[in-house]
């Protein structure tokens, strides 16, 4: 924990420092553009990497009834047997975090001297991972409005909605709350949990508090150390369009946000975080469940050797006569003597 | 087997807190009972594992060959170009813990080990080491761990340790398969030339004599007609199954323990029953005479060698399709991987049709096999069955989904409407239990051996606990199932923790209420214990 955390001020420390130092340039519009590049190229690699490997089994993990006789009602989200089905189940893991719905706490407790397991329905780390994920999305198409221009309505009326709550200026966008809460959420359950602290890796901690630096830079730079919001548009407009404008004019908390949304984008694709791509692969859930329907066909397939019925008989052929049990071929009379 | 603790001992022993230092400095232990007894070395070796020595798991040094590291490398890089599969599993689990408290085994142990995100974690850790360049660079800190002996020892321990019921995969939102990871670990141990004896004996002979228990054809043949023996003396009927014969319409493959031991052997007495009455046409083979697959359990290959003879005595039949017995991890071979192992299908097969009620299952259109309970319940469907369901009415049972046919297959609805229609009194254990969510038995995967009776105790008390409560609640006396292994392992374990329930097959309690025509009046069940409510003599009730 301690060196995911150390890690992660050194990066926001680089951030300041090299702004500090008038290295704004390199940070505000290299690193990213870098940065930018090994996410996109990274992602696709990985992803590439898995798929270069065969799904040589259909392996879906059923989950509900499944579809054998007409009288009995099968599931069809749990139990995929077709396509669209199979697009539905993997809708609702991937929007609604299904299997993570699910969950339950076991509780080993002593009844009468005797020992009993309870369980009981958990649905906070459902409710919170659903609560960051959706916040942190709605963030990123948010941040559209500054790669864009003109700003396209829908941006406008996602920014609307997430800023109802409108309390003075600037607007207070909900999500810059949820997201927190759901971090916070994630972490207080990692320190906390005897179980989560043995199994965290430093990887587990990094990807936290990174993500933390990053939401609290943010918001820092909306609420408190204000930067000016036209030049940052211009720069990353700049950016994006490959015709660099000067950023030194921006404030050190532009820098250290851009600095540490670059190392999460560098990390990403070498990280845990690549079950955002992940999700999509996993054999388990993205298969139809119908398997005796349909042979599912694997490209390795050896041709299979095994003990065949000819030569179990030749092991076994007197005993099976004298059992009374037909074979297919009689032994060979002894010649006469 | 080492003298068991009392039960209330048993989980009161259990360590309250995890280890002080973490899981990669702490060493696997093994004392007597906490490992299963190794493969012979001939068997491995006939089976073409080249690399199998004598050893001892409790022996500081396993006697592993020279180039050890080399060859678990290659195996592992193998099963990763192979399975797409494992590559996304090692990448993308986010150690979230939703998996921690669903394991059996954790739950029965405190075992940090055995929380599903850890088991996997320790083959991760190996191949973000050796596979990532994050681990590459940074060791530990990426969480990566330089491959050692003590880390084979760890992965036989706890990938011993795990019953691939896939209970895990359920919550994990990434739909992370410790079955997957387990099956593809025992693969490199194998590798290594580390097996344990009750699977890969179990595998040798199912290769040799057709099932998993060694069982000759002859000596086949004579314990079923000890069966038929059985049956006459409770309904009057002679039964002489046919065995290896061509042209018949079926062939009926199940799972060796049912012909084999108690209480499987009433359940098989069930389906000879079943058969008779429907005037099944079908045939025993004694060549396919296993519907279990122990290769499964630790090898792709092995596991479709043996599966390879369910067509091919099909085929040498002449038959038209198969019809499968209640196994659990059977139905996840057949459901799952046969077609895909042994497919396409022998020429002479067809989309299984049955002959009584002329329903089509198209749902086993491409493997051509049929489980028994999709079978009986369109049997009952159809009203071709007269039964009696008093006959069971001293039963108030419950119902245990096997892993492999609830997680593999959604074989849930099935089973419950026969056994609805042959039992009076049926109860539900508690929800996050059943259905979907099923507990293991805590011996699957060919965990059942005797050495490890404490390990199978502990994986086997969260099924055996939400059997209590219903005990307790509701008076529940009987526990039906679908699975051979189940009816092996849960006995003893139902003995240890809830004494007072009796262990069945779900035929078993089929064939006690089917009433079946020209049979004398029933004042047994198949167990031959009287019943409570025998049924009326006619020739009473004529001269009333």
């Amino acid at each position: 924990m301690t060196i995911a955390f150390a890690a992660t001020l050194l990066i926001l420390i680089v951030g300041w420092a090299g702004s500090a130092l008038g290295l704004q340039y390199l940070l505000g519009v290299i690193l990213p553009l870098v940065a930018g590049a090994v996410f996109i190229i990274g992602f696709i690699w990985k992803i590439i990497c898995w798929a270069k490997s065969p799904v040589p089994f259909a392996i879906p993990t059923v989950a509900g009834q499944q579809r054998s006789l007409d009288w009995i009602k099968p599931n069809r989200l749990e139990c995929p047997w077709t396509t669209p089905a199979v697009v539905g189940r993997m809708i609702l893991e991937v929007f609604a975090f299904r299997s993570l719905f699910r969950n339950t706490r076991a509780e080993l407790t002593t009844i009468d001297g005797a020992p009993r397991v309870t369980y009981f329905s958990n649905k906070w780390l459902w409710v919170f991972a659903l609560l960051f994920h959706y916040s942190m999305l709605v963030i990123i198409i948010r941040h559209a409005r500054f790669f864009l221009d003109p700003v396209p309505c829908c941006i406008a009326v996602i920014e609307f909605v997430d800023g109802v709550f409108q309390m003075g200026a600037p607007r207070f966008y909900l999500t810059d709350a949820f997201i927190l809460a759901g971090l916070g959420f994630l972490l207080l359950r990692r320190v906390c949990s005897v179980r989560l602290r043995y199994i965290s890796l430093p990887a587990d901690w990094f990807a936290l508090f990174l993500l933390i630096a990053i939401a609290g830079s943010g918001i820092c730079m909306r609420y408190v150390s204000k930067v000016d919001i036209n030049l940052a548009k211009d720069v990353i407009m700049g950016m994006a369009t490959f015709s660099p404008v000067d950023p030194s004019g921006l404030g050190a908390m532009f820098f250290i946000h851009v600095t540490l949304v670059s190392a999460l984008l560098i990390y990403f694709p070498f990280s845990k975080l690549m079950h955002m791509g992940g999700v999509f692969m996993s054999p388990t859930r993205n298969m139809k469940c119908n398997t005796r329907e349909e042979r599912h066909v694997n490209p390795w397939n050896k041709p299979a050797h095994f003990h065949t019925y000819a030569e179990y008989e030749d092991d076994y052929r007197e005993a099976m006569i004298e059992a009374g049990l037909p074979v297919d071929k009689m032994p060979e009379a002894k010649t006469e003597a | 087997m080492a003298k068991m603790p009392k039960p209330d001992e048993l989980l009161a022993a259990t360590p309250a807190a995890f280890p002080k230092e973490g899981w990669m400095d702490t060493k696997p232990d093994f004392r007597p009972g906490s490992f299963c007894y190794p493969a012979k070395t001939e068997i491995l070796k006939g089976l073409g594992f080249e690399n199998a020595h004598d050893w001892a798991p409790d022996n500081e040094d396993w006697e592993l060959p020279a180039n050890w590291e080399q060859i678990l490398y290659n195996s592992l890089q193998d099963a990763l170009n192979k399975h797409r599969s494992l590559k996304v599993f090692m990448d993308c689990c986010v150690r979230c813990g939703a998996c921690a408290d669903k394991c059996h085994f954790f739950i029965g142990t405190n075992d940090p080990k055995n929380m599903p995100v850890l088991r996997a974690e320790l083959l991760r850790s190996v191949y973000r080491k050796d596979f990532t360049t994050a681990g590459k660079l940074l060791g530990k800190l990426a969480g990566a761990r330089k491959l050692d002996k003590d880390i084979i020892k760890e992965w036989f321990i706890y990938f011993y340790q795990c019953t691939e019921c896939r209970r895990c995969s359920l919550f994990c939102p990434y739909g992370i398969d410790t079955a997957e990871i387990t099956v593809i670990v025992r693969q490199m141990l194998l590798d290594l030339g580390l097996g344990i004896h009750w699977i890969m004996n179990s595998v040798n002979d199912c290769n040799r004599t057709g099932n998993h228990l060694g069982v000759q054809p002859h000596s086949m043949r004579e314990i079923v007609e000890f069966l038929s023996d059985d049956i006459e003396t409770i309904t009057g009927i002679r039964i002489d199954p046919p065995w290896n014969e061509k042209g018949h319409e079926v062939v009926f493959i199940t799972p060796s323990g049912d012909y084999f031991a108690d209480p499987g052997i009433y359940t098989f007495m069930g389906y000879l029953m079943l058969f008779h009455e429907i005037g099944l046409d079908y045939t025993l083979s004694t060549y396919a005479s296993e519907g279990g697959n122990f290769g499964s359990f630790v090898s792709f290959d092995v596991a479709k060698k043996l599966n390879a003879k369910m067509y091919h005595e099909a085929d040498r039949l002449g038959s038209k399709w198969i019809l499968g017995g209640e196994c659990g991890h059977m139905w996840r071979v057949v459901n799952q991987y046969m077609a895909t192992y042994n497919g396409p299908t022998p020429a002479k097969m067809e989309t299984p049709v049955s002959p009584i009620t002329g329903t089509v299952f198209k749902n086993a259109a491409a493997t051509k096999m049929v489980h028994i309970t999709e079978f009986t319940a369109d049997l009952i469907k159809h009203n071709k069955l007269n039964l009696r369901p008093e006959r069971n009415d001293e039963i108030i049972t419950t119902w245990h989904d096997s892993c492999n046919p609830a997680r593999a297959m959604g074989l849930l609805e099935e089973p419950r409407y026969i056994l609805k229609n042959v039992c009076n009194n049926f109860v539900e254990m508690p929800e996050h239990t059943i259905r979907e969510e099923t507990f293991c038995c805590g011996s699957g995967s060919g965990l059942n051996a005797e050495e490890i009776m404490d390990q199978r105790l502990r994986g086997g008390f969260p099924r055996a606990n939400a059997l209590r409560y219903v005990h307790d609640k509701h008076g529940v006396n009987w526990m039906g199932c679908i699975c051979a292994l189940d009816r092996a392992a849960l006995p003893p374990l139902v003995d240890y923790w809830v004494p007072g329930v009796t262990v069945s097959g779900l035929h078993e309690l089929v064939a006690n209420a089917l009433v079946m025509k020209g049979e004398i009046p029933r004042t047994m069940n198949l167990r031959q214990e009287d019943l409570a409510n025998p049924d009326p003599d006619p020739a009473d009730s004529e001269e009333a």
